[in-house]
This record gives C-alpha cells, sequence and structure tokens, in this order.
C-alpha cells in the first residue's frame, strides 16, 4: 500500500517538476497540468463523463444492446416505459428504442466525429492563410466566408443535402460545409494577433518561410480556441444533423439515428409521448456534455489566461 | 518627526496573505511605516511586495488574497475595521492611487472631463456648474496649458504624459489626504518624468499632502523622495533618509546600486546581486526616527 | 571593414495623407568589432532603424550596407547567419507554447546544423543556463532566464553582429546587470559587432563606445562615450536627456 503511494507521488513529482529532463516528461507535464485544472472544475467532468458514457455506449453497442435495434414486432407495437423486455418501451414498428437509442450513438458519433475533423481544419486552413499572407489572399478567401455566414446554418444544409442526396454521408458533408466559416473567421483574428508578435518576428530572422511559420507557429496557438469553440458548437451540429434526420434528409430508415427516431415519433407525440421524448432527452444530455467540456476546455487551453502567472 | 503632529498613516506589522494550492503565500509580511506630510518612496524589485503595500492600504486586495495587521490607521482612524461601504469613502477622497499606465486607468468611451467631473462629485456632491470649475482648475494645476480641449478630449487622444497628467488631476479633484503613486513615470520618457514628478512635488508642498511614492528606479526615488523603504521579498529590509540612500548599508540596497550601470562611475562589470536567504527570512525593520 | 554603414535611411508607414515618418535621413557608421549606441524616446525612430535592417519594415529608402552585403528589399539566406537580433520584450520573444529546447531546435535546423543535441546545451551554456532549463515553456522561466534564452537563440547561427532592441528594459535591475554583463563577455568571446538600442543613458554608456542620438526620427547628434560621461553634447536636446537621466532635480520654486 505504502509502496504504490510512494510510487504515485513520485510520478506525482516527476509530472510537476519544473525541470523537466526529457522531451516526454515536459510534454506529459503540461498535459497533467491541463489535466489538474480541468479536473478541479465539478461541471466539466460531468459533462467529460457524459461524452465517455456515449464513446462507451457506441463501442459497446452489441453487447449492451438487449434487442437487434431493426427487429420489428408490430404485436409488441407503442409499449410504454418500463414494459417487460422493453426498458423504454417500442416504437410504432415495435423496435425496442432502448436499442435504437444505443445504436444510434453510433451514428451520432459518426457524424461528430466527421464534422469535428473536417470543419475546423478547414476553417483553421483558410483562416490562417488568409491572416498571414494578407491581401487579396485575404481578400477573396473573406468574402468566400461571408457568402457561406450570409445564410442560417440548417437552409444551407438543406440545400447542400437537398444537391447532394438524402443519406448520413452527405449530411455531414452539408453540416461541415455550413460549419466551417465561423472557425476561419476566429483562426484569421488569432492570425491577426500572432502575426505581428515578436516571436514571430523572431523566427522569420531565422530565415522561416510563411509555411513554417503558419504551421508550426501560428496553428499551435488558433488550436487551443478552436477546440474550445468546436465543443461548444457540437451541441449545434448534434442538432443540426438531428434536424436533417427529423426531414428525411439524413440518415435514412430504419438507421436508429436519434433526429429521424424523433420524427417517426413526432406522429404519435400526444399518445405516445416517451416515442419522440426519449431520443429528444439523448440529444440533450450529449449536447449539453459537450457544452458542459467546451466550457473547462477554455479554462485549460486560452492561451491568453494559462501561460504567465 | 516632532511627538505632536498626528501622522496621516500608520501601519503596523501589515500581512497579505495569498493562499495557492501548495500552501499560504505571503507577499507582504510584517511590514510596518508610518506616513507624515512628506514624500514616502518604497522601492524593490519585481516581486517584492511594494505595489501590494500600497494596494493593501485601500484594502484593494483581491479575493482570495487576505489582509492583516496589528493596526493600520489613517489619521487614527483604523481601516481594518471599516466596512466595503465605508471605505468607498475612503477611496478615491481620502486616499487616492495613481497606477503606472495611465491608459489602463482611464475610460476609453468617456470624454477627460466628464471623468474628472465624475470622479469629484462622486465624493463631493457638487452640482455640475461646480464640478466644472474643479476639473477645469484641476487640469490647470497639472500645468495642462490648454485645459478646454483636453476637457473634451477622450484618452486615446492623449499621450503618455498628458494622459499620467491627466490621471493625477482625476486622482486630486477630490482633495485626497494621500495620493499612492504605483510606477507614475515608469512608462514615461525621462524628459516628460520630470514635469510628471515636479507636479506632484508641488501638490505635496502646497496642500500638505502626504505621498506614497512606489518605484523600481533607485535614483529616482534617492533624489524625489524624502525616505525611503526598500523592501525585499515582502519586508521592508532598510529604511533611510533618501538623500541618504547612497550610503545604505544593507547588502540587498547595496548590492542595487552597485548593479546599477553609471554614467559618473565607468566599470568594465557591473556587480551581480548575490541574494542571501537571511534577508528573506529576518523580520522586517521597523522605522528608528 | 565597416560592420554597418546606412546612409540617409528614410523609414516610414503608410500612404499619401496617412505616412508617418518614423526614420529621416539617418547615417551612421559601426565599424567591425565596436558597440554603437542607439538612444532616443519613444517614437524617435530608434528600434525602427534595427527593424529596417532586419527587413521587418517594408517602406524604406537609403543606402544599407550591412556586414559587407548592399541591402535590398529581401534579405539573402546567408544573411541572417550574420545578422541577428535580441527583443525588448522577453515576455513577448518567446513562443508561449514552445519549449527552450524546441525555439532552439528550430533554430539551429533553420540555419541548417544536423548535431543538434549535441548543440543545445553548448548554447544553453553559453548563456549561463544549465541543460536543466533546456525542456521548459517560457512560463517556467523567469524574466531574465526568458532574456538569456532569447540570446542563446540569436547566437545561435554565429553572428557577427548583434542587434540589441532594449535587451533589459523589462527587467529589473539587479537582474539587467547579469544581462548587461553577459552581453559584454559575449562580445569579448566572440568579437561581436553591437547596434544596441535604449532609452537608459547608463545603459549604453556602459555597453557602447559611441553613441548616436535620435529625436523625432532625426539622428541629432553622434558623440563618443567619453564626451558622454563628461557631460559635453553640443546638442541641446541631447544636455537636455542627460541631465534629466542623472535623477529627478527639485526646481527652486518648489524648494
Amino acid at each position: 500500500m505504502s509502496a504504490t503511494d510512494t510510487e504515485n507521488q513520485s510520478l506525482r513529482q516527476w509530472l510537476l517538476s519544473e525541470a523537466p529532463m526529457s522531451r516526454r516528461q515536459a510534454r506529459m507535464g503540461a498535459f497533467y497540468q491541463g489535466w489538474l485544472t480541468l479536473k478541479s472544475n465539478r461541471l466539466t467532468m460531468i459533462g467529460l463523463g457524459i461524452l465517455l458514457t456515449l464513446l462507451f455506449v457506441a463501442f459497446m453497442a452489441p453487447l449492451i444492446a438487449p434487442h437487434d435495434p431493426f427487429v420489428q414486432n408490430l404485436a409488441n407495437r407503442l409499449q410504454p416505459i418500463g414494459s417487460d423486455q422493453h426498458l423504454l418501451g417500442t416504437d410504432s414498428l415495435g423496435r425496442d428504442i432502448l436499442s435504437r437509442l444505443i445504436y444510434g450513438a453510433r451514428i451520432t458519433l459518426y457524424i461528430v466525429t466527421l464534422v469535428a475533423l473536417i470543419a475546423p481544419i478547414a476553417g483553421l486552413f483558410v483562416g490562417t492563410v488568409a491572416g498571414y499572407v494578407g491581401g487579396w489572399a485575404d481578400a477573396v478567401l473573406m468574402r468566400i466566408t461571408d457568402i457561406f455566414l450570409a445564410f442560417p446554418r440548417l437552409v444551407l444544409a438543406l440545400a447542400f443535402v437537398a444537391a447532394l442526396g438524402a443519406g448520413i454521408e452527405n449530411a455531414v458533408i452539408a453540416i461541415s460545409l455550413t460549419a466551417w466559416p465561423p472557425y476561419a473567421r476566429i483562426a484569421r483574428a488569432e492570425t491577426l494577433t500572432i502575426r505581428g508578435a515578436d516571436y514571430i518576428s523572431a523566427v522569420k530572422l531565422q530565415g522561416a518561410g510563411p509555411i513554417r511559420i503558419i504551421t508550426k507557429h501560428i496553428w499551435p496557438l488558433c488550436i487551443s480556441s478552436l477546440i474550445v469553440r468546436v465543443a461548444l458548437d457540437m451541441a449545434g451540429i448534434i442538432l443540426a444533423a438531428a434536424g436533417l434526420g427529423f426531414l428525411g434528409l439524413g440518415a435514412q430508415p430504419p438507421s436508429p439515428e436519434w433526429g429521424a427516431m424523433i420524427s417517426e415519433g413526432r406522429k404519435f407525440l400526444l399518445d405516445f409521448w416517451w416515442v419522440a421524448t426519449i431520443p429528444g432527452l439523448a440529444i440533450f444530455t450529449v449536447s449539453l456534455g459537450f457544452n458542459l467540456l467546451g466550457d473547462g476546455l477554455r479554462d485549460v487551453l486560452d492561451p491568453k489566461d494559462s501561460g504567465d502567472e | 518627526m516632532s511627538e505632536q503632529m498626528p501622522n496621516l498613516v500608520d501601519v503596523d506589522d501589515l500581512w497579505v496573505k495569498f493562499p495557492t494550492r501548495t500552501g499560504m503565500f505571503d507577499a507582504v509580511r510584517g511590514v510596518s511605516f508610518s506616513l507624515g506630510k512628506e514624500r514616502l518612496g518604497i522601492v524593490g524589485e519585481s516581486g517584492s511586495g511594494k505595489s501590494m503595500t500600497g494596494r493593501a492600504l485601500l484594502r484593494l486586495i483581491r479575493k482570495p488574497g487576505i489582509v492583516e495587521a496589528k493596526q493600520m490607521k489613517l489619521m487614527g482612524e483604523d481601516l481594518l475595521s471599516k466596512t466595503e461601504q465605508e471605505m468607498r469613502d475612503v477611496r478615491g477622497q481620502r486616499i487616492s492611487m495613481v497606477m503606472q499606465d495611465p491608459k489602463f486607468s482611464l475610460n476609453p468611451v468617456m470624454t477627460i472631463g466628464d471623468q474628472i467631473m465624475e470622479a469629484y462629485s462622486l465624493h463631493a456632491k457638487a452640482t455640475k456648474r461646480d464640478a466644472k470649475d474643479k476639473a477645469m482648475e484641476m487640469l490647470k494645476a497639472v500645468t495642462i496649458r490648454d485645459p478646454d480641449r483636453v476637457f473634451r478630449a477622450y484618452p486615446h487622444e492623449m499621450s503618455g504624459g498628458m494622459g499620467q497628467r491627466v490621471m493625477i488631476a482625476m486622482m486630486l479633484a477630490p482633495d485626497p489626504e494621500i495620493l499612492i503613486a504605483d510606477e507614475p513615470t515608469s512608462a514615461l520618457d525621462v524628459s516628460v518624468q520630470g514635469q510628471v514628478l515636479s507636479i506632484m512635488d508641488r501638490l505635496v508642498e502646497e496642500r500638505g499632502m502626504g505621498l506614497i511614492f512606489i518605484s523600481h528606479d533607485l535614483n529616482l526615488v534617492s533624489s524625489f523622495c524624502d525616505r525611503v523603504l526598500i523592501m525585499y521579498a515582502g519586508r521592508v529590509v532598510e529604511t533611510c533618509r533618501a538623500d541618504k540612500l547612497h550610503e545604505a548599508q544593507h547588502p540587498y540596497t547595496r548590492g542595487l546600486l552597485n548593479s546599477l550601470p553609471r554614467l559618473d562611475q565607468p566599470r568594465d562589470r557591473l556587480e551581480v546581486l548575490k541574494r542571501d536567504d537571511a534577508w528573506r527570512d529576518a523580520a522586517s525593520v521597523v522605522e528608528t526616527s | 571593414m565597416s560592420g554597418v554603414e546606412i546612409e540617409n535611411l528614410n523609414v516610414w508607414f503608410g500612404d499619401g495623407e496617412d505616412r508617418v515618418d518614423a526614420v529621416i535621413d539617418a547615417s551612421l557608421r559601426v565599424e567591425s568589432g565596436a558597440s554603437f549606441g542607439l538612444v532616443g524616446e519613444s517614437g524617435s525612430g530608434k528600434s525602427t532603424i534595427l527593424r529596417a535592417i532586419t527587413g521587418l519594415v517594408p517602406t524604406w529608402s537609403g543606402k544599407m550596407v550591412v556586414a559587407g552585403e548592399e541591402l535590398g528589399d529581401s534579405r539573402s539566406a546567408t544573411f541572417f547567419n550574420k545578422v541577428q537580433m535580441v527583443f525588448q520584450d522577453p515576455y513577448a520573444s518567446l513562443h508561449p507554447r514552445h519549449s527552450v529546447d524546441q525555439v532552439l531546435s528550430e533554430t539551429l535546423h533553420l540555419h541548417g546544423y544536423d548535431d543538434i543535441d549535441k548543440r543545445v546545451p553548448k548554447l544553453l551554456e553559453d548563456v549561463g543556463l544549465g541543460t536543466s532549463f533546456r525542456f521548459r515553456y517560457p512560463h517556467q522561466l523567469s524574466g531574465g532566464q526568458r532574456q538569456r534564452v532569447a540570446i542563446a537563440r540569436a547566437l545561435a547561427p554565429k553572428p557577427e553582429i548583434l542587434l540589441l532592441d532594449e535587451p533589459t528594459s523589462a527587467l529589473d535591475v539587479s537582474v539587467q546587470a547579469e544581462i548587461l554583463n553577459l552581453l559584454v563577455d559575449l562580445r569579448e568571446e566572440r568579437k561581436l559587432t553591437y547596434v544596441m538600442v535604449s532609452h537608459d543613458l547608463a545603459v549604453v554608456g556602459h555597453m557602447c563606445e559611441q553613441i548616436a542620438v535620435m529625436q523625432h526620427g532625426k539622428v541629432v547628434e553622434i558623440m563618443s562615450v567619453e564626451e558622454m560621461r563628461a557631460m559635453r553634447p553640443q546638442n541641446e536636446y541631447t544636455k537636455h536627456l542627460l541631465t534629466s537621466s542623472l535623477g529627478y532635480s527639485r526646481p527652486e520654486s518648489v524648494r
């Protein structure tokens, strides 16, 4: 017992050392510091817990789902919450709602991951190039950004899906296409302030070219605020995906996408409220999780607050 | 100082503490001093607690910081037992503070005149006309040549030196008994610095105000102030008459003085201050007047 | 051979009505191996001259010959092997997310060195920092330590000329003494040429043999350090600067 205690203690000391002896130790130390800050915020930990649960559920879906999400049983349709065998009831085709919810977590995760990979990276690229190069490149890129910003997100996504055809991949592409402009704006604003900093001048004096300056010096500073923004936007993205699903332009039946599930349940909302409400609660919970985590990440990552104390 | 004249400020055993992850951090440790109608300099390096001492006097230490003292009196009145409401009447009206950079202390969207008038009428409950007269008078007092123009100007239209004069005008409008100046000239060029100092100098002489002048610049303090406290690691290591600063005894003060390059005494190498832990641990020096 | 030769340098920002002339017709000459000081108040254009030499300001006219190269619009790759700069504020001149190791390794890499792992500790030693500082981030360093890292970065390509932009104005006096001593030692060891900008006449007097005084973008006087120490400047403005630098002199009326 005491042996592991001292081991823990020395690991902690190793991580918090003011004089790290290797690159690895320095990096791990920085992560650990961030983790300590994150851990001290209870709401953030709740958010993180929600998302880890989502991850676990999506990953283990075949093992924890009590039923096959696609098997229909018309004799057993619209069972209420808490009924035998069906903890959260069944939908209009007699499918187990809990199982569909569990498998739906996979789709939600899929959408979220893809959008989180495409939109911020595109935005980061456009924004930093526009901000650093300036001149006509800035003007052209920013006007394109403005065009995208001029339309409400869901309307634009609808137009894209209509053009590309309904389906989950196209929904992801449509959402990404509408989500990148705000990231480009943020990245550009950050770049404009970073561009004039002494440390950028200093690396220019070492003969560094624009590509190196953008990728190695400006990106690391923009990424943290983008991560925060993405985490806070995730709720909106999930809702947009659900909205597309609800309108029949996202995931197609019989896929257990949460938005599509609400849409199906809508017809019976007055008599069988749980069919639409349960997936709605799932969307709400996951959105809340992302929001809470985003708030906490802001405290850890925002370069304006961290760094000099 | 003669016995019968009451001091403007009496501070005995002042501590400023901040709780941190690793325990209590003492920013100011047992500082005692008194202030008469004079210019008192507090010098020290960054982190020595000199600014904290000034702020503690106004009870402007942000939470979770704690201010403790055996006594902290303004003309015999206990400052520590005052409520936050009562302190607000002290701040600005009886003790004013001028900060390092006027850019951060002036409201960017209000004209200079409005800000001085507000500072004045907040405490004096004067009519608008009175406040305006007072503002103009103050601007003239800080040797602003064209007070009409400055009255209507916004802070960004001011140069650094002008901004600092406006700050002083604003702080002096309610006729405070004490002015705390925290590095008031370090953001200014040397030529402007002289002008700003002479304004404060004159106000001390003419109004009988007490001035606490916080600075890192030893030469400046020794030529400007009457008395100096030298702070290191939160405590006072030495006090002396300002004009005798160059004869100071404490190794820290000596070290600081010797590390300064001097035009009149060229040297090949500057002396490097060797810090002694004993300076940190010993108790604060109490004045022996 | 002269290290830095500047003739009729003009630097301006903006165009048309917004044009601000930061440097007007400045000429100066710094011998190779000499230490030259530029003093003046804020906005006098002293730092702008350094920035013009390094190519950080695009709009200038006149003639600049630095380290044997006549300077044009852009700087050659080898130019920065010979000329390096130390910035004023060590809190702003180091990338907040890069460790000391990253800063120095990247610099060495950009200058084409291969044995980076051997050179980084050597550089740290040269500026009086132990190898224990190698993997720290800027926020784990004090102001003086940061400035030492910045000096190590500037020394990495083994330059002939070091441009110093107020290298100690953001530091406490005791730390200033350490950094100034370090700079004096480095110059001796490596036969460096210094061009140092400062508002502090005592610092320039300590470091430099020749001093140019600037006001409103113009060089108003160039004098030797002996003349300055003897308080024998020719120019009125220089006299005024010198007397104010000695501290506060109480006017008669106040006494």
